[in-house]
């Protein structure tokens, strides 16, 4: 999120799209009717009629997989109505930055496309530079080669009717969305954006992301109260582990995962430390080296020396995309030996989730850690095989929940707060840190002692020290996270002894003088102590920031890009509402911590509020995209029909995979969500009492017209089958789903919950051996929400 | 079933409430805090499920969750929780959980207990083979050879359910181990 939860009761208009948070994030709708309480109105852009939608003041449906033109469509007209807050987007945008003559969208292809390899060349996706190297930039809006000029020719083409074409919104509801969105334009309101997986699990996730984003950046609703574009995070701490980088290409704080051809430490800061000769841009990630550093002193401790690189080596270099699916084709292909999975359920929540379960069959061993038995850790007692048909030896290790070990997460708002241990874990049970304690004491050992084993610095040198207890001592962990200093030193004027607790990311350091876990965590465990532990609920303000509970990244900071709030004299857009302001007489920011102390910027030595762009200017033109500068709109990868905005059927930045079909064998179009009752693949709902008796059994939800083409009633058997799979789930025939007319025909959709599979206490139909195991361009996110399948009345057996 | 949701959600908070109290007519209501707490400890959580992070009371009695209820302090939830969080209850005190070691030997159709050093020792013994024997140190990459230090045999997946500091910790482990092959539910 760009803002936070509580900073939703602001807002003047909620856009939930690709979200439903009334079902899935109930709490957070606190917020929502306290806005409209205030007068705020909702608008639910949703492909069912769902709990949300039931609130709204506004509904329209839309086709699962046509946000961007969705959006694109309301950029148009906002574009055209001249509805745009221009101060915010002429000084805070890249609106009139001037692009390179070379770049062309023609018939659904940017320049630079190379159709062999599904991958554009982006060199022409770039900004035209003046004489310092800066982009060249005309103020007026006017040049044709502005990205301004450029933006409106580009969604010139999605009109209302265009868009509903496509969509399936009704027209009337569509222009009562637009209008009611476009009028926060102006300064002084504000709407915001809730969106989940409805948005991202796309081929082109990222673009739909985007698009919102430009759009606020459009309306100067990003870094305002009741603004921003806020993702809604499906799991308690998904935040903190992304922050904490457990995967593929990331290191903690979003540091950039070394690839092959970054030799040495210094190629590495070379490639991806960001470059700007703007002296108006932050650019902050020319920090890159020092968290880098701070990081490897933190794995490594005093093995890593400035002479050694601190330890680069020991970290594993990356040749290619590494991600879910790419690791599950691996697995699928017998590659490799063993698999730790922990907390996590890939044979009910991952795509194409049977060939998922067939991959396992070839492991050697599996490690599995968890709560309760899940489908993943029987896997080799699954329905349909043989158990002596398979060689994995697998260990199943009871896990440690929530209020039986001490330790931070960190919410969608980025609030990091902790959780106390309450009482012992039952039995046996451990916590998921006891675990990687052992193994780490276990393989050192077994390391220092093997004279043949392979390349062991990485593992005997690991900086591993955090007390003698049963487990490892998470207070230690945490003041690790934060960083400390590794010898006395003078930083900025200040004196630091050997130990301290580094106060923020400010002070560190690129020459091993300190350490930092995660660098974006610096400033969560200082000499003052914890501050995730906070209870403070003071709130000076009335805005809701709340600063003395808990911690929030960075710095504390609770609204980001906080500086694009202000004009630029300092004085916020809508001083009602201010999230900060500028004190003319102690030269200060009030309110939240600043995004960065610099004086307003009509001052001189300021600096751009978008502190994260090398440029410091938010990016409606974004030139690093794998798909495109601009978000455009593709069909899914399966679609009842052709693309017609142009001839491109699907993203061309995306390799079309097997095991689809588009032939029309299968109808209808489907969709996955969630409920209230039922969290992600299950198990933590599925084993409870209360939770199983209010949602039993696995359903799919079919409009009243389809099921009486198929002769159903609600509760019937039915079974649903795609090109990936089938599966059997009752009947829930609804007015809830309707049928949309689409490019002039009707097209059926179907809805399904995706938390049942074989085991635990409710079992059903798993719903994502059906979904197609094809990513997004830019994440490699799957496309779960969009696909095409069948109904047939009768359950598998039958 | 007759009962609505909300009367079943508040019979299963009764329930729990009740155990603080000794059951006669003349301690009054449930409803009174202080009634219902009293002999009680008490400490803070936030919830598990989504996102939203709002915060919760657990109260214990003899090393036993009693009762679990939503923060009233909590800036974000003030005091209320949804129906997953209202049963977070039933995840503390709950016969389905998992408390002991369990293995599965090849084509075995069982699971088998074992305990925790035996099994910790076994599976740092497999990473470790199967590290060293899928350990690739250089690769050649049109022409050329880099060093890449990558363990290729294993793939480690999951962590959304984990604390910060044990995403941290296993992080670092994984590094360490040159496992390149790190996703968790972030990307699903």
């Amino acid at each position: 999120m760009t803002n936070h939860w509580i900073d939703i009761q602001h807002a003047d208009v909620i856009m939930c799209i690709g979200s439903n948070p009334a079902e899935n994030h109930p709490i957070s709708f606190k917020y929502v009717e306290k806005a409209m309480d205030n007068g705020a109105k909702l608008i639910s852009v949703d492909p069912r009629y769902t709990r949300t939608s039931s609130k709204a003041d506004t509904y329209a449906q839309l086709r699962p997989g046509t946000d961007i033109a969705f959006i694109g469509g309301m950029m148009n007209y906002i574009l055209e109505n001249d509805l745009i807050h221009k101060e915010y987007v002429v000084n805070y945008t890249n609106a009139a930055f001037l692009v390179s003559d070379d770049y062309k969208f023609d018939d659904g292809l940017f320049s630079g496309y190379d159709s062999e390899n599904f991958k554009y060349s982006k060199e022409s996706w770039a900004y035209q530079l003046d004489a310092n190297g800066n982009p060249k930039r005309d103020d007026s809006l006017q040049n044709p080669r502005s990205v301004y000029q450029l933006l409106k020719q580009h969604y010139a083409r999605y009109t209302p009717e265009k868009v509903c074409e496509i969509t399936g919104t009704a027209i009337q509801d569509y222009m009562e969305v637009i209008r009611t969105f476009a009028a926060t334009g102006k300064a002084g309101k504000s709407a915001t954006i809730m969106y989940a997986m409805g948005t991202t699990q796309h081929t082109y996730g990222t673009q739909n992301v985007r698009s919102y984003a430009m759009m606020q950046l459009l309306l100067g609703n990003i870094g305002i109260a009741g603004g921003g574009i806020n993702a809604l995070r499906g799991e308690a701490n998904v935040q903190g582990s992304t922050d904490y980088a457990i995967l593929y290409h990331i290191l903690p704080g979003y540091l950039k995962v070394p690839t092959y051809d970054n030799k040495t430490l210094k190629a590495y800061n070379d490639k991806w430390t960001p470059k700007s000769n703007d002296p108006q841009s932050a650019n902050w990630w020319s920090n890159t080296p020092k968290y880098m550093a701070s990081l490897l002193k933190a794995y490594w401790g005093d093995a890593a020396t400035e002479q050694n690189d601190f330890c680069y080596d020991y970290l594993p270099k990356r040749s290619g995309n590494y991600s879910f699916i790419k690791l599950m084709e691996r697995l699928q292909n017998g590659g490799f030996e063993g698999l730790v999975c922990m907390g996590t359920n890939p044979i009910v929540g991952g795509p194409d989730a049977s060939a998922i379960a067939d991959g396992l069959d070839g492991l050697k061993w599996m490690v599995a850690a968890d709560l309760w038995e899940t489908e993943t850790s029987v896997f080799w007692k699954r329905p349909g095989v043989d158990p002596k048909t398979i060689d994995t030896e697998v260990f199943l290790l009871p896990a440690a929940s929530s209020v039986e070990k001490d330790g931070s997460i960190s919410n969608s708002g980025r609030w990091a707060q902790w959780r106390y241990k309450a009482v012992n874990p039952p039995g046996h049970a451990e916590s998921d840190a006891f675990m990687v304690d052992q193994w780490v004491k276990n393989l050192k050992k077994m390391y220092a002692e093997d004279k043949k084993a392979v390349f062991p610095g990485p593992i005997t040198d690991l900086d591993w020290n955090y007390g003698d207890g049963h487990e490892p001592s998470i207070d230690m962990v945490a003041r690790e996270c934060n960083g400390q200093f590794t010898r006395d030193v003078t930083i900025k004027g200040k004196t630091f002894k050997k130990g301290q607790q580094v106060p923020s990311f400010a002070f560190l350091q690129a020459d091993g003088s300190t350490t930092s876990g995660n660098w974006l965590y610096c400033n969560s465990y200082t000499e003052q102590g914890n501050m995730m532990q906070r209870r403070g609920q003071e709130d000076p303000t009335g805005m809701g920031f709340y600063h003395n509970w808990a911690w929030c990244w960075p710095v504390n900071r609770r609204v980001l890009y906080n500086r694009a709030s202000v004009d630029l004299n300092g004085k916020p857009w809508n001083p009602n509402k201010p999230i900060i302001s500028w004190n003319k007489v102690t030269r200060k920011w009030e309110g939240d911590v600043p995004d960065g102390g610099w004086a307003p910027m009509k001052e001189d030595g300021t600096k751009s509020p978008f502190i994260m762009l090398p440029e410091g200017y938010g990016r409606l033109f974004a030139g690093g995209m794998a798909d495109g500068p601009f978000p455009e709109h593709y069909e899914p990868m399966e679609s009842p029909v052709r693309n017609l905005m142009t001839k491109q059927q699907s993203n061309p930045a995306v390799a079309i995979p097997g095991k689809i079909d588009n032939s029309g064998k299968y109808p209808y179009v489907g969709t996955t969500y969630r409920v209230s009752e039922h969290w992600q693949a299950g198990a933590m709902t599925r084993n409870l009492p209360w939770l199983v008796e209010l949602v039993p059994d696995m359903f799919v939800e079919i409009s009243q017209g389809l099921a009486d083409w198929k002769g159903l009633k609600n509760g019937d058997m039915v079974t649903v089958t795609t090109e990936r799979g089938k599966i059997e789930a009752r009947a829930l025939v609804t007015s809830r789903i309707k049928p949309l007319r689409v490019s002039g025909k009707m097209v059926e959709q179907v809805g399904m919950p995706w938390h049942f599979g074989f085991n635990g206490l409710a079992t059903g139909g798993t719903a994502n051996v059906l979904t197609t195991a094809v990513g997004d361009a830019n994440t490699t996110i799957p496309e779960y929400k969009a696909f095409l399948c069948n109904i047939e009345k009768g359950g598998l057996k039958s | 079933m007759s009962v609505s949701r909300r009367n079943f959600l508040k019979g299963g908070g009764l329930a729990a409430g009740s155990i603080a109290l000794t059951g006669k007519p003349s301690q009054a209501s449930v409803d009174k805090p202080a009634l219902r707490t009293k002999g009680l400890q008490t400490s803070t959580t936030v919830c598990p499920y989504c996102a939203v992070g709002c915060g919760m009371i657990v109260h214990r009695k003899d090393g036993k969750i009693v009762n679990i209820e939503g923060d009233p302090e909590h800036p974000i939830n003030q005091g209320s929780l949804c129906s997953k969080g209202s049963a977070l209850f039933q995840v503390a005190n709950n016969e389905r959980r998992l408390t002991k070691v369990q293995y599965r030997a090849p084509k075995s159709d069982k699971w088998e207990e074992k305990s925790w050093d035996w099994a910790m020792e076994r599976i740092a013994k497999r990473m470790k083979d199967t590290r060293d024997r899928n350990f690739v140190k250089q690769e050649k990459i049109n022409g050329e050879m880099y060093t890449v230090n990558r363990n290729e045999g294993m793939a480690m997946i999951g962590a959304a359910a984990l604390d910060n500091e044990e995403c941290y910790l296993l992080g670092k482990f994984a590094r360490a181990m040159g496992v390149s092959y790190l996703e968790h539910q972030a990307r699903i």
